[in-house]
């Protein structure tokens, strides 16, 4: 199978989505005539045109407010925010608006509104562009999360979220752009939200990985692995819905659970994760959970800095040889 | 502007049944049967009036937490209205919304909004959608001078402009801010200056004047439609009422109040139709009893409503549930 990137999976699922259904348009910062920040959006304008592909100002909180609009009227937008650190510039519109509306008017419409994000740890952003605010959108009622680790992933995972009726908040990486290279068949084809892929196999201990992490995770399962210790790598792909079931078959079968995320420890993706494994699976635990997180602080420029607050491989490793030992 | 007889008893009507309604709402507020809180839209009648008088009954409007008027001159019935008030399983909204979110997408009403402001990016956003599908639909988007003060105004008025979006930006200027006077949260004496800021023009008109209103917005919507952008329309109609009901306004001197109501929208819109003998009294008094008649049996329709069942609170936030 040919292997590609992660950016250019996600330009083609927007695309084929474009192409697909007219009513598909695409905004925001800088993404029509240079094809976006990180190059995402690349073509899209020569072959769609000004009308769907449309250069926005620097007003998010007008950039998801006009999505959510023009959803409400049949047409089915997919927004750009730049960083996840400027959903802090809409969270009004999103929280609000985006994830309310069709509730608080009693399901009267649907409201099929993409904003696609990207997280960006461990580029040196420090605290302003360094987002990892999947927490907060997991928090809001009304809107789905996806926070895909491969191209595949994020390929079928978007063109899902474009299709449906519900709005999705989609983070990717800045990092896996271009680092991230993988399998994508030419052939169409989506996957599900709420169906979590086990990365790899393994009887001992279960690492619970997300987006970056998950690369994290399958290198630490490789160093784990010459010391005898088989991790089983469960990648849960869409945080609403989370594929609880899944998780909770394997801690059933590993008896121990690590949550590795480059989220904030506090409050965040790790604990509801943890939350519903006690609830479903609390007896077949036989050590405490461990955690693996970015340290609860905003996110230090400089390199050594930010790599001592950010979660790593041997981080992962430790935690594990700690709950197996 | 000349209007036919038949449209001037319209107005009237649709005037009077916003009056009666908001009359109507808060004597049973004060009685305990809605929950939460009012926010009367007694005194800026003219203005959804004259607005919503110069759309067709395809275009769209978004109302503000003050709501109510903007919802029933798009139309809706009074009957569902007070049911949703009431957080009854009849209302709108399937009681999820209550005074300040009443909806009815059917009629063009993109949603009344609690957040201040909280309707300009999405009434942008679906003259964006209007425009995209070449449907010749305008948007009216009423908000009020507090909202100008807010980021999402500034975002959304921009954005509208830049691409000439079919929209009317409709300021419902009542005066104040709950406590705060607009002349103590805005450095201007005219408001429609804003509009000089994203390059759109501005017009003020007494929002007490219904024709006056329904002239301005009939050229702002004209120009709406013939693609070439967003109006500021900026109503002045000082606030008669309190923010909300039960807000006894001790920080406004009594005489504001006072004058505001001596220039009351509806007995000065029914002195003119008298003296110049545009509807006769018969007439006046017939729609009178049509209204009356129309509350009385949307309270009924109210009160005998059942709620919703509990468990619809899990209910329609997805298309596809998820909890």
């Amino acid at each position: 199978m040919r292997e590609i990137t992660f950016a250019e999976a996600v330009n083609e699922g927007l695309r084929e989505e474009m192409a697909r259904d007219p009513m598909v348009v695409t905004l925001g910062e800088d993404i029509a005539a240079i094809g976006g920040n990180f190059g995402i959006t690349k073509g899209l304008l020569a072959e769609f045109g000004p009308e769907r592909v449309k250069d926005t100002p620097i007003s998010e909180d007008a950039i998801v407010g006009l999505s959510l609009g023009a959803s409400m009227v049949g047409v089915r937008p997919v927004a750009e925010i730049m960083f996840s650190t400027f959903l802090g510039c809409c969270m009004e519109e999103l929280s609000n608006q985006v994830g309310a509306i069709r509730y608080m008017n009693g399901g009267q419409i649907t409201t099929p509104v993409v904003i696609r994000t990207c997280n960006s740890l461990g580029r040196s952003g420090a605290a302003q562009h360094s987002g990892r605010n999947e927490a907060w959108i997991m928090h809001t009622p009304g809107i789905k999360v996806a926070i895909p680790s491969t191209p595949y992933d994020a390929k079928g995972l978007l063109k899902t979220a474009i299709r449906a009726d519900d709005p999705v908040v989609f983070f990717e990486h800045a990092l896996l752009y271009y680092q991230a290279k993988g399998p994508v068949p030419e052939e169409e084809y989506t996957i599900p939200f709420g169906v979590a892929d086990v990365k790899r196999k393994g009887g001992d201990v279960t690492i619970v990985a997300y987006q970056l992490m998950v690369r994290k995770a399958l290198e630490a399962a490789e160093i784990l692995a010459a010391e005898g210790i088989e991790a089983e790598v469960v990648d849960p792909r869409t945080l609403v819905p989370l594929d609880v079931g899944t998780i909770v078959e394997s801690v059933k079968k590993t008896n121990r659970l690590i949550i590795a995320s480059e989220e904030c420890g506090r409050a965040g993706v790790n604990g509801e994760i943890a939350f519903r494994v006690i609830e479903e699976a609390f007896d077949y635990l036989d050590a405490p959970i461990a955690r693996v997180t970015a340290a609860n602080v905003p996110v230090p420029f400089s390199p050594p800095l930010e790599k001592f607050i950010m979660p790593k491989v041997e981080d992962i490793v430790e935690a594990t040889r700690r709950l197996v030992g | 502007m000349t209007l036919s007889k038949e449209k001037h008893a319209e107005f009237y009507e649709a005037m009077l049944r916003i009056r009666r309604f908001e009359e109507t709402a808060i004597d049973v507020f004060s009685q305990g049967k809605i929950p939460g809180f009012i926010h009367s839209y007694i005194g800026e009648e003219a203005i959804a009036v004259g607005v919503c008088g110069a759309l067709d009954p395809t275009d769209y409007i978004t109302g503000t937490h003050r709501g109510h008027g903007h919802c029933l001159a798009k139309g809706m019935r009074m009957d569902r209205m007070f049911a949703e008030l009431y957080g009854k399983a009849t209302g709108y909204n399937k009681g999820k919304g209550g005074s300040m979110h009443i909806s009815d997408f059917g009629c063009g009403l993109l949603g009344c909004n609690g957040i201040v402001a909280g309707g300009i990016g999405l009434a942008t956003g679906a003259a964006w959608g209007s425009q995209y599908k070449k449907d010749g639909r305008v948007v009216a988007c009423f908000f009020g001078d507090g909202a100008s003060n807010r980021g999402s105004f500034h975002e959304a008025v921009n954005m509208g402009s830049i691409w000439s979006l079919p929209i009317l930006y409709v300021l419902e200027a009542n005066g104040w801010g709950i406590s705060l006077s607009t002349w103590n949260a805005i450095n201007l004496t005219d408001l429609t200056e804003r509009a000089r800021a994203y390059g759109i023009p501005g017009v003020g008109v007494d929002g007490y004047d219904v024709l006056a209103v329904h002239e301005a917005a009939s050229a702002a919507v004209a120009r709406a439609r013939r693609g070439e952008g967003p109006t500021l329309l900026v109503c002045y109609a000082p606030r008669i009422r309190g923010h909300e009901e039960g807000d006894p306004q001790t920080y406004r001197p009594k005489e504001d109040v006072e004058k505001a109501k001596l220039n009351d929208p509806l007995p000065r819109y029914r002195s003119l139709l008298l003296e110049n003998e545009i509807v006769d009294e018969a007439r006046l008094s017939d729609i009178e009893a049509t209204v009356e008649a129309e509350i009385e049996a949307a309270l009924k329709f109210a009160d005998e409503s059942p709620y919703p069942a509990p468990e619809e609170a899990l209910e329609d936030l997805f298309v596809e549930e998820v909890l």
